[in-house]
């Protein structure tokens, strides 16, 4: 027996419930904007009470009278409410304004560093599902029993442990004491130089290292991604596996289990297809929100690793006090996290009729 | 008896007696860590050689930097000179304190939001409920990072860093306590007691925290354990990136992890490994308790004393949708 569990919904939601889908969807959508409005105003105001952004990023460094006037050319000395109404306007057509500290277009840094903070989350991902999930159906299946209970304490020791410290602890023994692989960086020296010449780089290195051709560069470029990922992919991975076990052990539990049992299908079966496939809905929901619980782990594993993206990029416009900046990439981040959630949503819709009401 | 009837009703050890096997043996794990690290938050300054901060000995000689573990200092220095060991002891203070001072914060705030936001309802709550989603599915520590630069504007002394580290991570955790105590509101303002207390003529005030408050907060010892071991995991990384607690005002993990990063390309693991430590150890402790106390609210995982005898919760779980908190939403 296939329970046919993704294919079909299309024809059963079109027959049963027409308008419905098409509705929720919508409402979703809609609800991506006050996301993000809330998200931008409350950085907005959180920035901006307490100062002008230059002041924030020039005090003591420049005589007052200059700072006084390159206020007053920014425009920072109008009301409060004058320059939240211009920057939502601004935010709204996708101009971000300059970086203070160091003068760029807030959209190039997003550009150029946006990349290499999503090639680490996808292979951090990567690195979740491929430990998380069958370690979770494996400590679902042996409930109580010793293996379910290292695995526990395992995704617990993956959750308790902060990125970074998880991202140190390999560096020290796959870096530097078995010189395995690479400590720092996305890529090594010459490598990087190679990949930026080349035409309208992706940004993406493992996409640019293949175009590039060199078997030698892209072997270099996965070395560096290795730990990251790890450090990264284990915190998720750690919720993955706590989350398929609890879901698990409630589909195990069900009446249907049983009855392919006694039909004679293998326990691999049992938990393959028919425990696991109807608890993928919640799964899925929660991949969705751990979206955010990446991006801030990117920022520590960023900075751990000297990854070269937007969290790490974050991290020195924030010490730089560099409040425009700043802006710009919570801005991004927040449409990230707004739209993330719509997907995921609309993708429990159309597993599961039942969302939608 | 008295005693033992009042004890049995404290929400961790009236689970703890509800505990049997594996899973008592998990909680009572995470009990004795946590109270292995409140003991060492309490007594730090009888049990750390020297203090968090001192450079010198009691000769007047420095430490030295980077000095390997043994000897006089049995984990050895920091680069900047501090003794690991008493950082290690003194950080468990400054990871107390700012616990304590995050969750009263977060739980005053979110449940008296919660509760308005539930029980009056309207347009009030609409908003609420909105602001709420969207602080809560944002990145915490980002959030957490914009709040503790505008709270302490780069500059903190202990009370000051604890407080302003504390502040940042209540305003991340406001809306999970908003979003528990909001659901139960909705649901106990429903149930007669409350229309019965509506018809006898009580106040509005008295209905919201007498009938409806004390009946709302039965998992909120749940999310207040899994909320700390979150709280220590985002000072550290408040420290780690550089806009935590000053290493002169007070012991603080994640500042001693982000001293360590070049420590560690050069080969020195002692700086890192046991401040890292400490933050794994202590938010292990506080999850196995969190996590021990959700498996026994929850009759589907609850071990049960005799394998097989349902009891009606189990059909009615059973029956009705996953819960939230099975979805990884309680943090």
């Amino acid at each position: 027996m296939t329970t046919s569990d993704v294919a079909p919904p299309t024809t059963r939601t079109r027959r049963s419930s027409g308008g419905s889908l098409w509705r929720y969807i919508l409402v979703r959508f809609l609800l991506i904007f006050p996301t993000v409005f809330i998200l931008v105003t409350l950085v907005f105001l959180f920035m901006r009470t307490t100062g002008d952004p230059i002041t924030a990023a020039l005090g003591g460094r420049l005589p007052a009278d200059q700072l006084a006037e390159r206020i007053h050319e920014a425009g920072y000395d109008r009301p409060l409410i004058v320059q939240y109404v211009e920057y939502l306007g601004q935010v709204f057509t996708g101009n971000f304004g300059r970086t203070l500290s160091d003068n760029q277009l807030v959209t190039d840094v997003l550009l150029r560093y946006g990349p290499a903070t999503l090639e680490l989350a996808v292979y951090s991902l990567i690195v979740a599902f491929i430990v998380g999930i069958p370690l979770g159906m494996l400590a679902a299946y042996l409930r109580d029993r010793w293996p379910d209970a290292v695995l526990r304490v395992l995704a617990i020791l993956f959750y308790a442990t902060p990125v970074f410290f998880a991202g140190l602890v390999l560096k020290l023994i796959f870096a530097v004491g078995l010189h395995w692989l690479p400590a720092n960086g996305r890529a090594g020296a010459r490598n990087e130089v190679a990949l930026n010449r080349l035409d309208h780089p992706t940004g993406i290195h493992l996409i640019d290292a293949i175009r590039l051709g060199n078997g030698a560069i892209i072997g270099d470029v996965l070395a560096h991604a290795v730990l990251p990922a790890l450090a990264l992919g284990l915190l998720t991975a750690g919720i993955f596996l706590r989350l398929v076990r609890t879901n698990m052990i409630g589909t195990l539990g069900q009446p249907y289990v049983d009855a392919a049992r006694s039909r004679g299908v293998s326990e691999f079966r049992l938990v393959r297809h028919h425990a696991y496939k109807p608890a993928l809905i919640p799964i899925i929901t929660v991949i969705g929100l751990q979206i955010a619980l990446l991006l801030g782990g990117a920022v520590l594993t960023e900075t751990t690793f000297e990854w070269k993206g937007l969290g790490f990029q974050l991290v020195q416009y924030l010490l730089a006090r560099d409040f425009v900046a700043v802006q710009g990439i919570v801005a991004l981040l927040a449409v990230i996290v707004a739209v993330t959630n719509f997907i995921v949503d609309i993708l429990a819709a159309l597993i599961d009729p039942r969302v939608r009401y | 008896m008295k005693l033992r009837a009042f004890l049995g009703r404290l929400p961790v050890v009236h689970q703890f007696r509800q505990s049997v096997g594996l899973q008592r043996g998990m909680l009572l794990a995470g009990l004795i860590i946590t109270g292995f690290f409140a003991v060492m938050a309490i007594f730090a300054p009888w049990l750390a050689p020297f203090g968090y901060n001192q450079l010198t000995g009691d000769d007047g000689e420095t430490f030295g930097a980077q000095v390997p573990p043994g000897g006089e200092h049995l984990l050895g220095t920091t680069v900047g000179g501090y003794d690991v060991l008493s950082r290690v002891i003194w950080g468990s203070r400054t990871a107390f304190m700012v616990i304590i001072v995050a969750v009263l914060l977060s739980v005053f705030v979110g449940v008296l939001l919660g509760l308005i936001s539930g029980y009056i309802g309207g347009w009030v709550d609409r908003v609420l409920v909105v602001i709420a989603d969207a602080v809560y599915a944002f990145p915490t520590l980002l959030l957490a990072i914009v709040a503790g630069i505008v709270i302490s504007r780069g500059q903190s002394n202990l009370l000051g860093g604890v407080f302003a580290a504390a502040i940042s991570i209540t305003v991340v955790f406001i809306p999970q306590y908003f979003r528990v105590i909001r659901a139960e509101a909705v649901r106990v303002k429903a149930e007669a007691f409350v229309e019965s207390a509506k018809v006898v003529g009580a106040p509005v005030p008295r209905i919201m925290f007498r009938h409806v408050l004390r009946n709302s907060t039965r998992t909120l010892p749940l999310i207040f354990t899994l909320n700390s071991s979150e709280a220590i995991l985002t000072l550290a990384g408040l420290g780690f990136l550089g806009f935590g607690i000053e290493p002169t005002s007070a012991a603080e993990w994640g500042y001693d992890l982000n001293r360590s990063i070049s420590d560690v390309t050069s080969g020195i693991w002692w700086t890192s490994i046991f401040p890292g430590l400490a933050i794994v150890l202590i938010v292990l402790g506080v999850t196995l308790i969190g996590e021990s106390l959700n498996d026994l609210a929850d009759p589907r995982l609850r071990t049960r004393r005799r394998a097989g005898a349902a009891t009606p919760a189990d059909a009615v779980a059973e029956t009705t949708p996953v819960a939230r908190e099975d979805m990884g939403e309680v943090h």
